[in-house]
């Protein structure tokens, strides 16, 4: 965060732009969109988590809602502008309610886990058990463990017949992620962004400042959802079809990993972190040797034990000292990591 | 009659089996402060400890009340080594790498036992209440339960190990002052921890279908379970499961299975919120 | 070098590892044939024994020399029961691949997420898995038994050999919804009466609410259409009750996926079943498949229903391309339009040109010491329950899910 922010901003537009042009290339655009896709879910735990303390078990709720919700109202509005919109809001909406309820209550570390974790039990039970004709939204049969195939997919705003997929449709996520990017570096520079660091790393002492800590974390809480919101909508148009898998809790724990390993704290670590696994675990499954399973949890484990900042930190660290000016700033500015919970 | 005798036995039941399969993680979270999110492939390990003994000609009891928690307590007991004493006091760290480590006990037994469910049949048969049949594997496990609860009361407060084990949990810069190793309790607390957890999953073995996968199911119920017991150990984890068991099944007989299991996840958010600190960070405050 | 390979796969049986080679290279030398199952996860036990079936398949049809001269080849994908994993490798099977069929897809939610990148894409697809039925699709072929072609026969053996008050159990998805239904119409055509319809969720695992409320409507019988590792709970505390012998069962789903093998005899003896196919059936097609299965892996405890109707969805596809005598998707999905049937290990099964799904041999079948004895085979029924909402031949461009009404 040393940058000033259009030197940021250019940076970052420089970088995407380049990524854009040339992932293509060495990845089919198909597999790639999905990977955007879980970069930007990953982005909204890593938002709350590493810059707000906020650990959320249960950020998959919000991207299964963001998705269901994209699908409900595509199915019975028949263009995708409005479910779109929907879609990041409603994940928002109860994610506020949710948040407000937990914070107002004062509840912090394993507590606040348990009750993020409930909840995406609770959807995921629910919906998984919606597979009778009685459950019905609008048009829309939510049917349960199989989930919602053969809605309207994004189209152009306005004429619901200009369906936008295949490469179009990877350049329209490949900008969101970009424009989402954007929106969090922004928020972060701002005071709002600030506060909440500062309530991640002493939650007393900014009540004591007089801010409204409570009210802070509702907002990033929300804001968190609300991105969760819009991957699980742009998720549900790649696949074509939503299934309660989306709310499961391996789903909450994959999330997770993404941060731990792309590196807590940082804006690129958690978008690196799950596009690079979700790669991975798409190659393991082209082969059959070692349960897939099994690998990912070694990662997991050897992470947290010898890489706990995560890959970007690493990596950024190793290039600093490699080839970087020595740092005439004092070590106490830069920014701890939140890994109390 | 017979039929409130039955409900009375089931409601029982659903208390026991859930101080059964939280019993070893409140141990380690109590004594340790570590959540062990690989709690529920402990159980899964149980499991397959007993049927793999049971398929070598062992008697069932012996499988599982004492070969299955010696095994998975050794498992533990390594994992404890390798993993976790890197960690201690590093609350989110340990979940991370403890549900690294669930992952990781799932793909090795998918590679050692297959993805085929397997099991045991219940080796205690069902008998007639009235005009109903109930299941008689029920009633062991109520009683295993009953002597759990007994046994880690009278451990904790009668012996010495008990009185060090408290000691450390309050205080356990005080308790390495005075010439304990805090390391080696730890190591033995989660030796304990996990040959409770393989003893929970053997017993309940016979009633379910083992896959490799099977410890997701329990993982989430015995983590509400003791984080809304609070800090006491023995008083937090019987008032939890008391009040979850029977809310459980009271929506269950009143309405259907999974209306139960809901009812419980809803009673837990509305206990959390109502008591952050959990059940006993309110009543039985400085019981075990 | 081309040439040279080409002699070697057209004619040498030798050159049995052709599905290993790389597949650029060939493609324009063989027949490419797509596999997209879950062979690890939590419905591996389904899925890896289709695999294996897969490639006995197609290693049978190449040792026989290929199909059109060509020799066949295998591009497996493992989706690791991930649905987001199905897309991807749909879209890598169909746009990088190119494959000419794709055989695959166990769940019914699996099915739905790649169907249409397959039709869009205008590759032939089989889906050989038994199903709620009403997939009315002119691109797939449906190789698996639908409900109504089991409990048709099911429920009036069931409800004789017991009575007519019928307590439904069924998994509550969509397969477990729909095949509730077809078993309430037919214990009603058939004089009997449900008394009571439950659902469970595929985790739930505590059944004993259940038995005691079974116990309350005292049915004459049970039919109990549960699915997966967690359901097979109920059989095992329903036996460890002691109700095994006071109330029989039924059940259109337990041991597609063996888990017969997982029960003890005591529990397992007498529930009623129907299916395609049973390791137990004594017809000189399944032995000598059983045979050539052993020759293979060793081992034919893991032969099941799905693994069968893979090897028969291949051999039917196989026999469509022979007498196309292209891998044409048009041409072939015309050729099996003219009805072709295949002698299979569960016995003959058809192509119904009117709804792409199989006519086939159904097997009532009781379990008996961890095996499916055969009691009475009823021999090619239709799919009624689709072919009551789709017809294909009227309405060829017909791309939709329907859900039956009865």
């Amino acid at each position: 965060m040393e940058r000033s922010a259009t030197q940021d901003v250019l940076i970052t537009l420089v970088v995407s732009a380049l990524l854009i042009w040339i992932m293509p290339m060495l990845i089919t655009t198909y597999t790639l969109t999905v990977l955007i896709i879980y970069g930007m879910l990953g982005l909204s735990l890593g938002l709350i988590w590493g810059f707000g303390g906020i650990l959320c078990f249960g950020q998959a709720a919000f991207f299964g809602l963001g998705a269901y919700t994209y699908a409900i109202a595509a199915i019975n509005i028949g263009e995708s502008t409005v479910p779109m919109i929907l879609a990041v809001l409603v994940p928002a909406v109860f994610a506020a309610l949710l948040g407000a309820m937990m914070f107002y209550g004062r509840l912090t570390d394993v507590y606040l886990g348990v009750i993020t974790l409930v909840v995406t039990l609770i959807l995921f039970k629910f919906v998984n058990s919606t597979a009778g004709p009685q459950y019905v939204i609008g048009n829309a049969r939510i049917g349960g463990f199989n989930g919602i195939p053969g809605f309207q997919t994004l189209n152009v705003p306005g004429d619901p017949n200009a369906y936008i997929w295949g490469v179009p449709y990877y350049y329209v996520c490949a900008v969101a992620l970009v424009i989402v990017f954007l929106l969090v570096t922004w928020l972060l520079r701002s005071s709002f962004g600030r506060i909440a660091v500062g309530i991640r790393e002493n939650e007393t002492r900014m009540g004591l400042m007089g801010y409204d800590v409570a009210a802070r974390k509702t907002v990033l809480f929300a804001i968190g959802a609300a991105i969760a919101g819009l991957a699980g909508a742009l998720f549900a148009n790649w696949g074509e079809i939503v299934t309660p898998n989306l709310f499961s809790l391996g789903q909450s724990a994959e999330i997770i990993i993404w941060c731990i390993v792309g590196g807590l704290g940082t804006r690129l670590g958690p978008i690196v972190g799950a596009a690079g696994l979700a790669y991975l675990k798409f190659m393991l499954g082209q082969q059959s040797m070692i349960d897939n399973t099994l690998i990912i949890g070694l990662i997991l484990v050897l992470f947290v034990l010898f890489l706990p900042r995560g890959l970007v930190p690493a990596i950024s660290g190793l290039f600093e000292a490699t080839f970087g000016r020595a740092r005439r700033r004092p070590a106490a500015r830069r920014m701890r990591r939140a890994r109390h919970g | 009659m017979d039929l409130s005798f039955v409900i009375l036995v089931e409601m029982l039941y659903a208390v026991a089996s859930l101080v059964l399969i939280s019993a070893g993680l409140a141990i380690v979270f109590g004594m340790m402060k570590v959540i062990n999110l690989a709690h529920g492939e402990f159980m899964m390990m149980g499991g397959y400890a007993t049927i793999t003994a049971v398929g070598l000609g062992v008697n069932v009891f012996v499988a599982m009340l004492v070969i299955a928690p010696l095994v998975v307590g050794l498992i533990g007991l390594i994992v404890e080594r390798l993993v976790i004493r890197h960690l201690y006091g590093r609350l989110v760290d340990t979940m991370l790498a403890t549900w690294g480590l669930s992952l990781v006990f799932i793909g090795l037994a998918t590679m050692i036992f297959g993805n085929t469910t397997t099991g045991i049949s219940t080796p205690i048969p069902g008998f007639a209440v009235g005009g109903y049949q109930i299941n008689g594997y029920n009633f062991f496990i109520i009683v295993v339960s009953i002597v759990l609860v007994i046994a880690m009361y009278a451990i904790l407060r009668g012996t010495r190990a008990g009185l060090i084990a408290r000691g450390t949990m309050q205080r356990s810069d005080m308790a390495a002052a005075l010439g304990y190793s805090p390391d080696r309790i730890y190591m033995a607390t989660f030796f304990c921890g996990s040959a409770l957890s393989g003893l929970a999953g053997a017993v309940l073995a016979p009633l379910v279908g083992l896959v490799p996968t099977s410890g997701g199911a329990y993982i989430a119920e015995a983590f509400i379970t003791v984080i809304a017991g609070g800090p006491s150990l023995i008083a937090g984890l019987v008032s939890s499961a008391t009040a979850f068991g029977l809310v459980n099944q009271i929506f269950t007989f009143a309405i259907s299975p999974v209306i139960g299991e809901v009812a419980l996840l809803v009673a837990a958010v509305v206990l959390l919120r109502a008591m952050p600190q959990g059940i006993t960070g309110r009543f039985f405050k400085d019981k075990m | 070098m081309s040439l040279n390979r080409r002699e070697l796969l057209g004619g040498a049986a030798t050159l049995t590892a052709a599905g290993l080679l790389p597949t650029v290279t060939l493609a324009a030398d063989t027949i490419q044939l797509g596999s997209i199952l879950d062979t690890s996860g939590i419905f591996d036990a389904y899925g890896k024994p289709m695999d294996q079936a897969m490639r006995l398949a197609v290693k049978e049809i190449n040792d026989a020399g290929g199909l059109l001269g060509k020799q066949v080849e295998v591009a497996a994908y493992d989706t690791q029961s991930d649905m987001a994993l199905y897309s991807q490798y749909a879209q890598q099977l169909t746009r990088q691949d190119q494959v000419d069929v794709v055989h695959g897809g166990i769940l019914s939610a699996s099915r739905e997420a790649i169907r249409q990148t397959m039709r869009k894409t205008k590759t032939l697809y089989f889906y050989n898995v038994q199903y709620e039925g009403g997939v009315c699709d002119r691109n797939i072929f449906v190789t698996g038994v639908t409900p109504a072609q089991q409990v048709e026969v099911l429920v009036p053996y069931a409800m004789g050999k017991s009575g007519p008050k019928v307590h439904i159990l069924a998994a509550d998805y969509n397969y477990g919804q729909i095949t509730a239904r077809w078993i309430q119409k037919f214990v009603e055509d058939n004089g009997g009466e449900v008394v009571a319809t439950d659902f469970f969720p595929l985790d739930v695992s505590d059944f004993g609410s259940t038995i005691t409320k079974i116990q309350q409507t005292a049915p004459d019988l049970v039919f109990a259409p549960l699915v997966g590792g967690a359901h097979l709970s109920f059989f095992r505390q329903w036996a460890a009750a002691g109700m095994k012998d006071k109330i029989p069962l039924a059940s259109t789903t337990m041991g597609v996926g063996n888990e017969h093998k997982v029960l003890t005899p005591e529990e397992g003896n007498g529930i009623m079943v129907a299916y395609n196919y049973s390791q137990e059936l004594e017809t000189p097609s399944n032995v000598a498949f059983k045979e050539k299965w052993e020759a293979e892996y060793g081992d034919t405890t893991a032969i099941h229903e799905l693994a069968v109707s893979t090897y028969q969805g291949i051999m039917l596809w196989a026999e469509g391309v022979r007498k196309a005598g292209s891998v044409d998707r048009d041409a072939v999905i015309d050729a099996l339009e003219t009805g072709i049937s295949i002698e299979g290990p569960a016995g003959k099964v058809t192509i119904d040109p009117q709804t792409h799904h199989a006519t086939l041999d159904v097997h009532i079948m009781e379990f008996e010491g961890q095996g499916m004895t055969v009691v009475e085979t009823l021999p090619q029924r239709a799919p009624i329950d689709t072919q009551a909402v789709c017809d294909l031949q009227a309405n060829p461009d017909d791309n939709t899910q329907y859900e039956i009404e009865i």
